[in-house]
Parts: structure tokens; sequence; C-alpha cells
């Protein structure tokens, strides 16, 4: 699970070469509560680090997921639309998109699982 | 199916049960649509003779209204009304709302037949009545702000926001800052700020406020760079955390120096109001809630009214039309007479009947009254703050303005949330307050009990949030999840709601 880095802004990326697969962690999933609707972006888009590509809308707010990477979306999981259930932190069913990057160095200067865990501690 | 069964459809025949759930006073009140159809129509004109039928049911076939009768319409709709819960029901503590009492001579004010009787259309020597009230509100809120240009068109305060801001894209424009492009806004903002601020095509940029509530000068000056390309910065003074922003005069003066104007979000100009004028602090245009500040009525009782103040130095670029005064004779400004103008935001003139009822406000309560409107306010609200902080987490340290801040932070530790609160509140005969909102703070309640509240309606809300947070920490979590109990419709299902939202009535 080395390969799986987090952002301060709750987002999950897992590297698998020069791709990178974003999705949000089990912090983020609990702080949003329900969601009722989820906006995806279009394959083949250009994003930069920072940007939001994506929103998510609970029941209590409606909230943009950012890129910590930069790069172009190749691929973006259509079956969250239908079953935002999914969106959780699961490599296999809950990421949103992959992109192919073109800086591999943005994906390791991120956090890794414990200093993610005790990021979140400090924020309680 | 019997006979018996057939002639009335309220009753199941075999368990002699009623079936609709009208119980006690609470009625079970369905739609018009939904009533039986029969032939009692509240009118009785005799079919036309001589000439064919061009309108109705002859024309356009049966369109399934129902037809029923005087009694029952005025039935059916002081039923729906008495499911209403409003300011003039109840203690209405909604943050950021401002819901305070509208007093009735704001409406016998706007009944006179001067100003309710009259057309935008008349020719302006016959409204000179009219224009005077919108004048002389023009001239009491730019006192107020220390703003003196005024313009009343937007109809709300979101629409005042994007006056302000298309104000602001107005003026870059005119000087030539075509490389003006980012907008600041602190994540406390209201969602209508950076919302805005993206229509009139401007990038945000966001200044963190987590750590303290507030806009920090070492924040702002890292999201301002070199301020090459800022065209703005919006903020609410005080903030949505109910925190008064201490360094705004300082940042303001760096916004200033690297040609940027501040837009102040007026939505909590109740905290303000006769204390200090905006205008004094740097802000360059600001928009105010006459419904909020001015206790003109609104959330389903009236439309909003948003004028926008701004300085000397915008004042070319508002909006289009103004009232003017000319010796004893006042006219509104007319098409093309001012070209630097940003546009016109609206058909005629604006929520006039919002202009009376705001100035009648102010002239009842007079310069001194609203000193003291905003004493009150936020005296009530550090009261409650107070009151309520060993039973609920407060995230930033007070003073608060008009506003209480608290968290679900101890409540959460026993499995209740904030939403469990607000639907307990309602148990108790009260609107909740607004929550999950701002979004800095995880499981936010804001509190706003406005001035009008009395010592009896704010020491019972209190007793009720501590009996709440004393119910939670003992536990009883399933009783929490099920709230409202006692309301009509009980506690609702908001993520099949939002889901599967049922936005047309069908037959069932």
């Amino acid at each position: 699970m080395s390969n799986i880095k987090y952002t301060e802004d709750h987002e999950w990326i897992k590297v698998d070469g020069d791709t990178a697969w974003i999705g949000i962690t089990t912090y983020a999933r609990h702080a949003l509560g329900d969601l009722v609707y989820i906006e995806l972006p279009e394959t083949g888009r250009q994003i930069a680090k920072g940007d939001d590509f994506a929103v998510v809308e609970s029941v209590k707010a409606a909230s943009e997921i950012y890129t910590p990477v930069t790069g172009e979306i190749v691929e973006v999981n259509d079956n969250l639309q239908d079953n935002m259930d999914d969106l959780k932190e699961d490599i296999d069913t809950g990421w949103i998109v992959k992109v192919k990057m073109t800086d591999d160095s943005e994906a390791s200067a991120l956090m890794d699982k414990a200093a993610y865990d005790s990021f979140v501690e400090g924020l309680e | 199916m019997t006979n018996a069964a057939a002639l009335n459809d309220n009753m199941d025949i075999d368990t002699m049960e009623i079936q609709d759930d009208t119980r006690g006073l609470h009625y079970d009140e369905n739609l018009l649509y939904e009533k039986e159809r029969c032939d009692r129509p509240g009118v009785d004109l005799p079919p036309p003779e001589g000439t064919p039928l061009r309108t109705g049911f002859e024309a356009r076939g049966d369109i399934g209204l129902s037809q029923v009768s005087e009694p029952q319409v005025v039935r059916h709709f002081v039923r729906l009304s008495t499911k209403n819960y409003s300011i003039d029901s109840g203690f209405f503590p909604l943050g950021s709302c401002t819901m305070k009492h509208n007093p009735r001579i704001n409406e016998k004010n706007a009944r006179i037949a001067g100003f309710a009787h009259i057309h935008p259309m008349q020719p302006e020597s016959t409204v000179q009545g009219a224009l005077a009230v919108m004048h002389d509100l023009q001239g009491w809120l730019a006192e107020l702000t220390g703003l003196p240009g005024v313009c009343l068109t937007p109809a709300a305060g979101a629409h005042g926001e994007l006056a302000g801001v298309m104000t602001i894209a107005r003026a870059h424009e005119l000087q030539g800052n075509t490389h003006k492009k980012v907008m600041l806004v602190p994540d406390s903002a209201h969602g209508t700020n950076p919302a805005t601020a993206a229509m009139c095509g401007f990038d945000i940029r966001v200044i963190p406020t987590k750590e303290t509530g507030r806009v920090t000068v070492e924040a702002f000056k890292e999201a301002l760079g070199d301020g090459n390309d800022v065209a703005g910065m919006m903020v609410t003074n005080p903030n949505t955390c109910g925190l008064f922003e201490t360094d705004i005069a300082e940042i303001v003066d760096l916004l200033h120096d690297a040609g940027g104007y501040f837009y102040c979000d007026g939505a909590n100009f109740n905290a303000l109001v006769g204390k200090i004028r905006p205008g004094d602090f740097g802000v360059d245009v600001m928009h105010l809630n006459l419904h909020k500040t001015f206790s003109t009525p609104h959330g389903g009782g009236g439309p909003g009214s948003g004028p926008i103040c701004v300085a000397e130095s915008l004042r070319p670029y508002i909006p289009s039309p103004l009232v003017l005064k000319e010796g004893d004779t006042y006219r509104l400004e007319r098409d093309g007479e001012r070209e630097t103008q940003c546009g016109r935001l609206k058909g005629f003139q604006g929520q006039f009947g919002m202009h009376v009822r705001a100035l009648s406000y102010m002239l009842s309560h007079g310069a001194d009254g609203l000193k003291q409107v905003s004493e009150d306010a936020v005296l009530n609200a550090n009261y409650i703050q107070a009151s309520l902080k060993d039973d609920f987490h407060a995230p930033f340290e007070g003073p608060m303005m008009h506003e209480a801040l608290f968290t679900e932070k101890y409540q959460k530790e026993h499995g209740v949330t904030t939403l469990d609160i607000a639907k307990g509140l309602i148990e108790y005969g009260m609107h909740p307050m607004t929550v999950y909102f701002p979004l800095v703070v995880n499981g936010a309640m804001l509190i706003e009990p406005t001035e009008t509240e009395g010592k009896d309606a704010i020491d019972r809300f209190i007793d009720v949030m501590k009996k709440l947070a004393a119910d939670a920490r003992n536990g009883d979590v399933e009783k929490f999840h099920n709230y409202p109990q006692s309301a009509p419709t009980k506690r609702l299902d908001e993520v099949t709601a939002a889901r599967q939202p049922k936005l047309r009535w069908s037959e069932a």
C-alpha cells in the first residue's frame, strides 16, 4: 500500500506508473455525510495541481474535489453517478478519475498513510 | 368493496379505521387537485347564449381542475397556513438570516394608497411622493454606510452582490485593468460570494481562515501575492463565524495599494448598523439586505431587497436608474444618461414596497434607535454564547458579534449530530438554527437571536438547548434520531428527497 498518498484536502491518490487514481478519504466521506449528487469531469480534460475537477453534493454542502497532480484525465468512474455510496476510500470502486501525470514528483511530495493519519488527528 | 365503503372512502369498512392522518388539530391536507372533483364551483355564471365558447373546457377540453366551493377553498388555505412556522409564530434563530420581527407600522405605511396603488409607468409628476421615499432611503443608506452612491434596484442579497461585483468589473474595464482577473474570497464566505465573482468572470483565490476564524494579515498577504492580478476582495464583516474582522483596516490598505476594490457582504450589517460606518474601514462597495437589517418580511413572507452602496470612486459605475433630486422635483435617471454605468439589473425600480417598509423602520427607530438595534442584537447573541458554552463546544473565542456559534463536538461523542439537535428544537416548538454553515467549522450551529427577542424567549431556547445536551450526554440516541415526533411530518428522509426529488404533481 506504499504507493497510496494523501492530501491535506482529504483526497487519496494511488500511483501506478505514470497514472494516478484519485478518490476521497474516509475522513472526507464522514465529514460530507449522505451524498445526493456528484458532478464528474469529461475524459481528456487537462488539469493542473490544485484545480477542482469534480463536485460532490451532500445533504450538508457542496464540495469541490481538487487534484494534487498535473496531467490529463484519461478515465472517469461513471459508475459513481448511480452508485454514490461507492465513493469511498476503496481503490477498486471508489476512484473518481485516473490522471496521466506529467510530473510524478508532485505525487511523491504528498503525505503517506502515517503522516495523513496524524494530520487528521490534529484536526480534531 | 361494499356499497357502504364506496360512500365514504375515508374509512376502511373492514377495520372501521379512519384512513387519513387527521388527528387532533393536525389536518392531513391534500392538494386541491387531490380533492374529490365535484360540481361545487365557487362561482355560478349562466352559460353564455348566442356565441360559441372560445375559452374554458369547450375550447381546451377537461384539464382536470377541481371544482371546489368557496368554503372548501378557504379551509384549504387556512389549514395550510397553520402548518407554516414564521417569525410571527415563534423564535426563529436562523443564523445569517436576521429573522427579526416585522413591525406592523411598516405594513400600515406600505398600504397607503399613494404607495400601494401606483404603477411604475405613471408619469413622474404623479409619483413624486414615491420618488421622495426612494430618495430619502438612498440618503439614509448612504449615511449609515458612509458610502455616498446608492442604487436601490437589486431585488435580493445575491442580486446586490451581482450588482456590486459588476460595478467593480466595470470600473476595471473602463480603467483598462484587463490584467486584474482574481477575486480574493475567504473560505468562511457565504457561497454566493465566490459564485457571484465567477459569474462576473473572475477567478477565485481562497484565503484560509480555519485557524482563527478570521482573515489574518499573513494569510491575506499570501493570497494577494504582488497584487498585480487582483481585482478585489469579498469579505463579510462581521464574518460568518460571528467574529469581527479585527485586522480589516490593515488588510484593506494593502488591497487598495495593489489597486483592488473591497466588496463587503452586508448580510451581517445588523451587528454594525448605527454603530460604525463600513466606509470608515475601507469598504468600496457593499450590499444591504433591507429584508434582514431593516425588518422587511422575508423567508416566504415577502420579496427581498438588496440595494448597494458605493464609495465616491465607484459611483460612476453603479447600475441605473438612480433617483435624482433637482430643486424640489424628483426624477429617475434616464437611459443613456450615465454612460459609465454597468447596466440595468431589473425591470423598473426594484422592490418599491420594501423601500417604503425599510424607510418606515428607519424613521420609526431614528438614528439612536438603530444604534440600539445593533447593541441589543450583539448582547443577545453573547448572552446565548455565554449561557451554552459549557454544554456545547465553541470553536472560537469570543466576544461574538450578533451570532453565537457552536459545534457538535461534545454531542458527537454520544452519537448525536447537529442535524439531530436541529430536529430536537422542532420537537420543542422552535425553528432550528442554521446548521452545517459556516463550512470551516465541522457540524456548525449558527444562532442569531436578533434584538427583537426578549429575555423570556431566549431563556426558553437556552433551556431547550441545555435539555438536548443533557439528553445526548445520557445516551438517549434513539430518541434523537426520531425527532421530531410531534410535528405534522415527523422525521423526513432528506437523502431520498434530494436523490429522487418529486418536482411535479401526478395523479396517484
